[in-house]
């Protein structure tokens, strides 16, 4: 009978403790988190209340909001007020330019991804000693100012630029082919922007991958093709999903290389924000056309992570 | 158990060999583990499923070269159980390597059939491996990972569904072949191993240790559950352990390996009874060295001449001519003691008693001194005689117990 009494003391004097510990770890994880939590809040949640608000004010004229409610800003999104009969008409000039920058935005995930997923590969298959020294190499770019980097660009193709200088100094042109200020300039500079973004993410999943598994396959008849398709590619999915993804948002909302290697012709959506803002003076629309490119992205997102996660689940 | 060997049933004169799977109890499965695999596979010149002749392979450059083999030749015929013995980093998996193709010879080819094998990339040799790690896909289902050779060889669905039935039924995997990978145990990713790799039917498996990671039980059961495939299937095994009594029980030839090369090849019952180095006989099972001097020798007996002046006649490995000081080994099973010293070839004084249950081991201080000898004696309810500690014995050998070694 004392033994049990005995042992029963210490052991609800445990649980009690145990209990309380439970509750002071909840307490202290909620305290924890707290910090994220606030940085979340005031960084992210309520700049977004302000825009959304925002949009649906009318633009005051020389910048900044009158507070009156109006739908206005999505309305301009499509279509314009004529200005002698008051009626809407429709101008897809803002929609061709978010086509264009989603067309963008795609053609520079896939080069990133063909030009990254062999880098990437490359650097998961050195010596593990020489492989920081490649993702040293990786991430030399980003040691500068991106708008530093794409002057560089602009200098290296522009018309008395190096290309065309050492093409003509070659003789294989007489007269300087024009990059800069087209759409291939944009792209050019996109894809040397974001194409890091593609690398780290791929290179940090293949580096994962056991390379026993492609011995595996190669063993049991698969061809070098059938080893990247049915082995690779598969195990390395996180990586590519990252990496499209880190890739493709910013590319889409780029701002600094479509207005430098652009030129302010070939607009992206960055920048047509950006001149809402500014010279537009027109903060409701601005607002609008944000609002408008984050819904696009969410729900292209929503369909890019059902489809791949899906497939990731089949083999 | 339902193992019958062919060569059991070509060996009428053994007629009480133990069935295989009986033969997992004892303490000193080596002996037992000859009988079993006693019969030799006869020799068939031309059928030679894989040649390696005189493979070379060096890992690293200038002064961090290894030679991890050091100019291997041997011939593995169709349908054997060949198994590579040998301690950690001897070169065994470099050789399955270099079959396999996943690694190519610094010198010397490997023939498959007859064929040189070294333009053949492995996807183009039909030679599958049993990885040590297993290496099953992990983004696949048990199912998905058997079938895959034969997807990849481009087999139509119904046969590869036909197969991988076939092959979950073989290694009892059926109700697990939805599974993930990742989501079995240790030993049945083991046995998916085995049956992705036979199910494409290769002409030779390899496995590497595929038996190492595996509990004692299981271990034993996938032993035998490894000697029914071979038997059934037909295929060539080329087998690496480095534990010696599994080497023993499962091979029909034996292949000692050290520090690169290959030592001896033979049957369990060549390599454990007639040894041809110190290595092979160090390495495999309990053994007595005795020093002595070659006085004669005819017709591949040599007499030889202990310190203590009492003879005995030692049979020597193939191409070797022993002469003056050589090393003499003698199993412990295969000596007895005799109470009185005059009477056994050699003399000396009881050391130690270790009683095994099955047997006993008597450690004998030999009287012109060296390492104690150890006699081994199976344990029966009316053992004659009993022995104490501090007697004066003698040592009787068996008739041919005796081998003179190479070194
Ligand atoms: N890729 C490599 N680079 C350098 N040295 C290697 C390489 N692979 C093997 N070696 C060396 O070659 C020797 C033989 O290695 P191997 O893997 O064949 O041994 P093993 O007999 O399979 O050993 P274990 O029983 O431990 O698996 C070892 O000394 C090893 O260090
Ligand atoms: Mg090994």
């Amino acid at each position: 009978m004392t033994t049990a009494a005995l042992s029963s003391v210490p052991l609800s004097k445990a649980a009690l403790f145990e209990a309380q510990a439970v509750k002071i770890s909840a307490r202290r994880n909620r305290l924890l988190s707290l910090p994220a939590l606030l940085i979340i809040g005031i960084f992210g949640v309520l700049p977004l209340i302000i825009i959304c608000v925002y949009s649906f004010l009318v633009a005051a004229p020389y910048g900044g909001v009158q507070w009156q409610f109006s739908t206005d800003a999505y309305l301009n999104f499509l279509f314009q007020r004529d200005i002698f009969d008051d009626t809407l008409q429709f101008t897809p000039d803002f929609l061709i330019i978010y086509l264009r920058s989603f067309l963008f935005a795609v053609v520079t995930t896939v080069i990133c991804l063909l030009l990254g997923f062999p880098t990437a590969y490359f650097m998961a298959t050195r010596p593990p000693a020489q492989r920081n020294w490649w993702v040293l190499l990786i991430t030399i770019p980003f040691w500068s100012n991106l708008l530093v980097r794409t002057l560089a660009i602009m200098f290296i193709i522009r018309d008395e630029g190096l290309i065309n200088n050492a093409l003509i100094g070659l003789g294989v042109i007489d007269k300087p082919i024009t990059m800069l200020y087209t759409n291939f300039a944009i792209q050019l500079g996109l894809l040397y922007a974001f194409l890091p973004f593609m690398v780290l993410p791929l290179y940090s999943s293949l580096e994962k991958l056991d390379f026993r598994l492609i011995e595996a396959a190669y063993d049991l008849y698969a061809t070098r093709r059938q080893v990247l398709w049915r082995v690779i590619i598969p195990l390395s999915k996180p990586g590519i999903i990252a990496g499209c993804l880190l890739v493709f948002i910013p590319a889409l909302g780029a701002y600094v290389t479509p207005l430098i290697l652009g030129g302010g012709i070939h607009l992206m959506i960055g920048d047509l924000i950006a001149q809402q803002f500014g010279s537009g003076r027109n903060w409701p629309l601005g607002c609008a056309q944000a609002l408008i490119l984050m819904t696009a992205v969410l729900v292209a997102l929503y369909f890019y992570v059902r489809n791949t996660s899906g497939k990731v689940q089949h083999g | 158990m339902g193992i019958a060997f062919e060569n059991q049933l070509a060996a009428p004169q053994l007629p009480s060999r133990p069935a295989y799977g009986d033969n997992q109890t004892g303490t000193h499965l080596p002996e037992r583990a000859g009988s079993l695999n006693g019969v030799i596979v006869p020799e068939q010149p031309g059928k030679n499923a894989i040649e390696v002749r005189g493979v070379r392979k060096v890992f690293g450059t200038g002064e961090n070269q290894v030679a991890a083999l050091d100019t291997v030749s041997v011939s593995i015929r169709e349908n054997e159980f060949f198994t590579l013995l040998g301690p950690s980093g001897c070169g065994k998996t470099t050789l399955l390597r270099l079959i396999a193709g996943f690694d190519f010879p610094t010198a010397g080819e490997i023939l498959l059939h007859g064929q040189d094998i070294a333009p053949l990339p492995p996807f183009k040799r039909p030679v599958n491996t049993v990885f040590q790690s297993y290496a099953l896909f992990p983004h696949m289902t048990v199912a998905q990972n058997i079938g895959f050779g034969l997807e990849m060889l481009g087999k139509a669905r119904a046969e590869i569904e036909a197969r991988v039935a076939q092959m979950l039924k073989l290694v009892k995997m059926e109700a697990l072949k939805a599974r993930r990978t990742s989501e079995i145990s240790g030993g049945q990713q083991q046995r998916v191993a085995l049956a992705r790799a036979l199910a494409p039917q290769p002409k030779v498996l390899l496995l590497d240790e595929p038996l190492s990671a595996l509990d004692y039980k299981l271990r034993k059961e996938m032993q035998i559950e490894l000697k029914r495939l071979q038997h059934e299937t037909g295929i060539t095994f080329i087998f690496v352990t480095h534990d010696q009594e599994e080497a023993l029980t499962m091979s029909d030839r034996i292949a000692v390996m050290s520090a690169g090369k290959i030592l001896q090849v033979g049957t369990p019952r060549d390599i454990y009874d007639r040894p041809a180095e110190r290595f092979v006989a160090d390495f495999i099972g309990e053994t007595n060295f005795l020093p002595g001097t070659v006085v004669s020798k005819q017709a591949g007996v040599a007499t030889v001449k202990f310190a203590s002046s009492a003879t005995i006649s030692a049979g020597y490995p193939e191409g070797f001519d022993p002469t003056g000081e050589v090393t003499l080994v003698v199993r412990p099973e295969h000596a007895d003691l005799v109470p009185d010293p005059a009477k056994g070839t050699i003399a000396g004084t009881l050391a130690n008693i270790v009683y095994f249950g099955t047997d006993t081991h008597y450690h004998v201080k030999l009287d012109g001194g060296g390492e104690n000898f150890i006699v081994r004696h199976q344990n029966s309810r009316s053992s004659p005689v009993t022995y104490a500690t501090g007697a004066k014995v003698g040592i009787q050998f068996e008739e041919d117990a005796a081998r003179v070694l190479k070194d």
